[in-house]
């Protein structure tokens, strides 16, 4: 978040996200973390180097990189971490608690809990990316036919078709 | 220290450094960025707590951790589409993506 | 009751309404106003004449009466009377009166405010018929008051001159002075007797009931019908101007002729005298005394004055007042048939002479110094045959008019129990007014036309009276020598006819009163008379007949032997009684200084009083008002600069303060979306601390 360039922000972003999806493959969220692999890496991550390439958000000057009162923005930032810290500490998980076992077979526990007792949410999420994905196309329609409706389109029946 | 810890303070310092970057840097597109990563922060609490949490194997359902995030990460990806998209569209009207300088909503 | 009884009211009224026609009159209707104010008066004159055949049909006294104005429970009552005494005062007052009206159709042809006057004598026709024929004191003075209104308005008709303005205005005072003793004793008469209707059948104030309730003593031993009779003289006083409230009549000189003849001479200052003639059972013996030694007073005085007068007018005008004066010592002496016998027969001889002395100025182009007269009968003999045939009258010759009724009241007087000194003072005034007639007489009418020189000439103190030489109203600027200018001319028929019929009434109206047929003493008493010539044979009659006329031919000599013998040369030269006495004659001429002493004290108090008066007014009362503005200027400064101050500026700042903290909070939307994220941030932090310090608290 401190580079100057968008780019070099968006390949950060990139790499950190692809960190997430590993750590989530350790913690044996198998599943999420191949999702996030999929859906951020893959297409958010994209979605963003086409932002940054279509409003030449390069081009700023480096001395503008930063808001007025960033400054601000970091002090609030550092301390939101130190209360979010504080309170982990000071919550009972210091203790060393015996660890649960690691969940086994979660892909058939994932699909069953999607289909039975989460499945209206499933739905919902459905229409919302429909809805999601139509909005952005409008938006995104105003002057001229934009590559990014084949991005918004390409990713989400990626997800419904699971 | 725990792995639950662990985690959390990573989840937590992510959020944080998304946080930073929302409120510090002037693109909009970087301020959509630091958004997601706070969101992904919130998705690794959901996992860390999901896995080493007390309470889930002994509750009715066990996957709900998990399948929150997975929406979780379905409506991130819809909410950064629409973002962008408004993004690109406030481009084209205001030929600037900096968030400095779009006042219009000024009182 | 007959028919002229109750509609007796119409008598006054007529004159009245066509003085209220002619008041809404253009000033160019003078046919019309002319002939509206003769005509009510021939009306008024036929009418007084039917009244009078009623009263000598019905001699005993007829009265109506009616109900005028609520009062608090009381009813205000007024009416009219027909007795003799009105009778005759009637047909006088409207007999003279309309040949008086005739005259100055001739005589005010050339005024630009014809209508105006025929309006005022109109009004003042009516209104002193209506003193006549009143039959309550309040209604009397309420036309008494009209009369003497008009007597202002017509003494200042020619308003632009001052001295008419000051003589109009002096009259009126004047009179008014002797008016508050009037209002005194009607008041005190209403107090004692309840009522102010002379005859109510039995109530009213002059009969038997009220007057014995008013015999008793009321302070410095003068019963209280007496002090109630001299208040009330004292208005007559002032009305016919017997000493000292005498000063105006002179001076109402200014007006014109026919209204010194009318007003000033036959009708408005007899007034007073039929004022006392109509109150005398009021009027008891002591104040009856004091009735007569002012009345011997009035006309001694005033006929000693008269002597050394040079206005025509001006001698006829103390000739007037002498003659009141002489009026009131027959209402003393003799009561009330003698005086007001001299009153009817002065009535005509004055007026007669007064209209001579206006038709001698009129055809001297407004000439009124009888020192720039002269030899006028060749150019006017009608005018100085009447004239002639007043003079008589007035002196007293006899067989004429005047001779009949003063010598009534010089025998009279000389009957009198109280004391001789009136007799002498009358026998003495007799004298002078023949000899001062006689004097104006030969100036006016005999020796050559005296071409004048100049006005400026007035060598002697004498002649610098400011009255007597007062010359013209504004018809004519040139004074002076005017009868060098054109001849004299004898004046249109208009003005001769009255004159010559006047004239003879003023021989023979006498002949009614004479001691052999008292007609008209007896009339008044309510009795028949008839022929009876042993009337002359009452005790002392005869001698003092031949006294009397005795006394007239001598002062028709010495007048004559002083002016007719050797008529002056020229205006500047000097009278003869001048040359003899001319102290005396000065003093004369100066009017005795009796103006001049009222001017250094009752007027110069009156005017202390009107400074002091007008002083208060502007610094205590003005200075009260001015105190009451500035409290309310000063609230109202107060008031608007606390609305200023405090409202309007605590409006305003609160409307600033409002807006900048508006302004203020409005920053707060900045637009900038970080800066919502940075606030939301924070906000966070602290709702996060709280929660944990809660949870660990």
């Amino acid at each position: 978040m401190t580079l100057r360039r968008l780019v070099h922000c968006a390949l950060a972003l990139t790499v950190a996200f692809a960190g997430l999806a590993a750590l989530y493959l350790n913690l044996g969220a198998e599943f999420a973390g191949l999702a996030q692999l999929l859906v951020y890496v893959g297409a958010i991550a994209i979605l963003i180097v086409f932002a940054i390439l279509l409003t030449r958000g390069g081009e700023g000057g480096e001395e503008r990189s930063f808001s007025p009162a960033s400054l601000a923005g970091t002090a609030i930032a550092l301390a939101v971490f130190a209360v979010l810290a504080w309170a982990v500490e000071t919550s009972g998980v210091a203790h060393p608690a015996a660890l649960p076992p690691t969940p086994e077979n979660t892909m058939r526990e994932i699909g069953l809990a999607l289909m039975q007792r989460y499945v209206l949410p499933l739905e919902v999420i459905a229409l919302m990316l429909t809805a999601a994905m139509i909005g952005a196309v409008i938006l995104a329609l105003r002057e001229k036919r934009s590559p990014m409706v084949d991005g918004a389109a390409a990713e989400s029946p990626g997800l419904s078709g699971r | 220290m725990n792995p639950l810890a662990g985690c959390l303070l990573v989840s937590a310092l992510l959020f944080s450094v998304g946080l930073a970057g929302a409120l510090t840097r002037r693109s909009a597109i970087l301020v959509l960025a630091g958004i997601e990563l706070m969101l992904n922060a919130a998705n690794l609490n959901f996992i860390a707590f999901w896995r080493y949490g007390t309470h889930i194997h002994s509750a009715a359902d066990p996957m709900t951790g998990l399948i929150f995030v997975i929406f979780s990460i379905a409506v991130a990806a819809a909410e950064a589409a629409v973002g962008l998209a408004l993004i690109l569209a406030i481009y084209r009207h205001a030929r600037t993506s900096d968030v400095s300088e779009m006042t219009e909503l000024q009182g | 009751m007959s028919w002229i009884v109750r509609y007796l009211w119409l008598i006054p009224v007529l004159p009245i309404v066509a003085a209220g026609i002619s008041a809404l009159l253009q000033r160019e209707r003078r046919r019309l106003s002319a002939t509206l104010a003769i005509g009510s008066m021939g009306v008024s004159l036929v009418l007084a004449l039917m009244a009078f055949a009623e009263a000598l049909s019905e001699p005993a006294r007829q009265v109506v009466n009616f109900p005028w104005m609520q009062f608090g429970t009381e009813w205000v009552r007024l009416g009219w009377l027909l007795d003799p005494l009105a009778a005759v005062m009637l047909v006088m007052v409207s007999f003279v009166g309309l040949l008086i009206f005739i005259y100055s159709l001739g005589y005010m042809a050339h005024d630009d405010n014809f209508t105006r006057f025929f309006c005022f004598l109109s009004l003042f026709a009516g209104a002193m018929l209506g003193v006549v024929i009143a039959n309550s004191l309040l209604l009397l003075f309420m036309c008494w008051e009209v009369v003497g209104l008009t007597s202002y308005l017509l003494i200042g008709f020619w308003f632009q001159r001052p001295a008419a303005a000051a003589a109009a205005k002096k009259a009126f005072i004047t009179t008014r002075v002797g008016d508050l003793g009037l209002l005194l004793g009607m008041v005190w008469l209403y107090g004692q007797t309840g009522t102010l209707l002379f005859y109510d059948h039995g109530a009213g104030c002059l009969e038997q009931s009220a007057l014995a309730g008013m015999a008793h003593a009321a302070a410095a031993g003068m019963a209280v019908s007496t002090a109630i009779g001299l208040l009330i003289f004292c208005g007559a006083v002032g009305k016919s101007g017997q000493v000292p409230l005498h000063v105006w009549l002179p001076d109402a000189m200014e007006g014109p002729t026919p209204v010194s003849a009318l007003i000033h001479a036959a009708t408005m200052v007899a007034a007073g005298v039929y004022l006392v003639a109509r109150v005398y059972p009021l009027m008891s013996a002591q104040a009856l005394e004091v009735v007569a030694w002012v009345g011997a007073i009035t006309a001694f005085f005033a006929a000693c004055i008269a002597v050394a007068q040079n206005d025509i007018k001006r001698i006829l005008a103390y000739s007037t007042v002498s003659q009141l004066g002489y009026m009131m010592l027959g209402l003393g002496v003799g009561g009330v048939a003698v005086g007001m016998f001299h009153l009817i027969t002065h009535a005509f001889f004055k007026a007669l002479l007064f209209l001579g002395a206006g038709s001698v100025i009129h055809g001297c182009t407004e000439e009124q110094d009888i020192r720039n007269m002269g030899g006028l009968r060749r150019y006017m003999p009608v005018t100085f045959a009447t004239y002639a045939a007043g003079m008589l009258a007035l002196c007293g010759f006899p067989l004429f008019a005047g001779f009949w009724s003063k010598d009534a009241i010089l025998h009279a007087a000389h009957g009198w129990g109280l004391s001789r000194g009136p007799f002498y003072l009358g026998a003495v005034g007799a004298l002078l007014t023949a000899f001062y007639m006689t004097r104006q007489v030969c100036y006016v009418f005999f020796g050559e036309r005296r071409v004048t020189e100049a006005t400026v000439a007035p060598a002697s103190v004498a002649q610098h009276v400011p009255h007597g030489e007062e010359l013209e109203p504004i018809v004519s600027a040139r004074p002076g020598e005017v009868c060098a200018v054109e001849d004299p001319h004898e004046s249109p028929a208009v003005m001769t006819g009255p004159l010559v019929i006047l004239a003879v009434f003023a021989v023979l109206l006498g002949f009614v009163g004479t001691p052999a047929w008292p007609w008209f003493q007896s009339f008044l008493a309510g009795q028949s008379a008839h022929l009876d010539w042993a009337g002359f044979g009452e005790p002392g009659l005869l001698s003092l007949m031949v006294t009397s006329s005795l006394i007239v031919f001598a002062g028709l000599g010495l007048g004559w032997w002083l002016y007719g013998r050797k008529p002056i040369e020229h205006a500047t030269d000097l009278d003869a009684l001048e040359r003899m006495q001319p102290g005396i004659f000065h003093a004369l001429a100066n009017r005795l200084y009796v103006d001049e002493f009222y001017n250094a004290t009752v007027i110069a108090l009156a005017r202390f009083a009107a400074a002091f008066s007008a002083w208060l007014d502007r610094w205590i009362w003005g200075g009260a008002v001015w105190l009451v503005s500035a409290v309310v200027t000063g609230l109202g400064w107060l008031d608007a600069g606390v609305d200023r101050v405090v409202v309007n500026g605590g409006f305003d700042a609160g409307c600033r303060d409002l807006a900048r903290g508006g302004r203020l909070f409005s920053r707060l939307q900045s637009g900038r979306v970080q800066n919502y994220l940075r606030v939301i941030g924070g906000a966070l932090v602290v709702l996060a601390v709280l929660l944990l310090w809660g949870r660990r608290g």
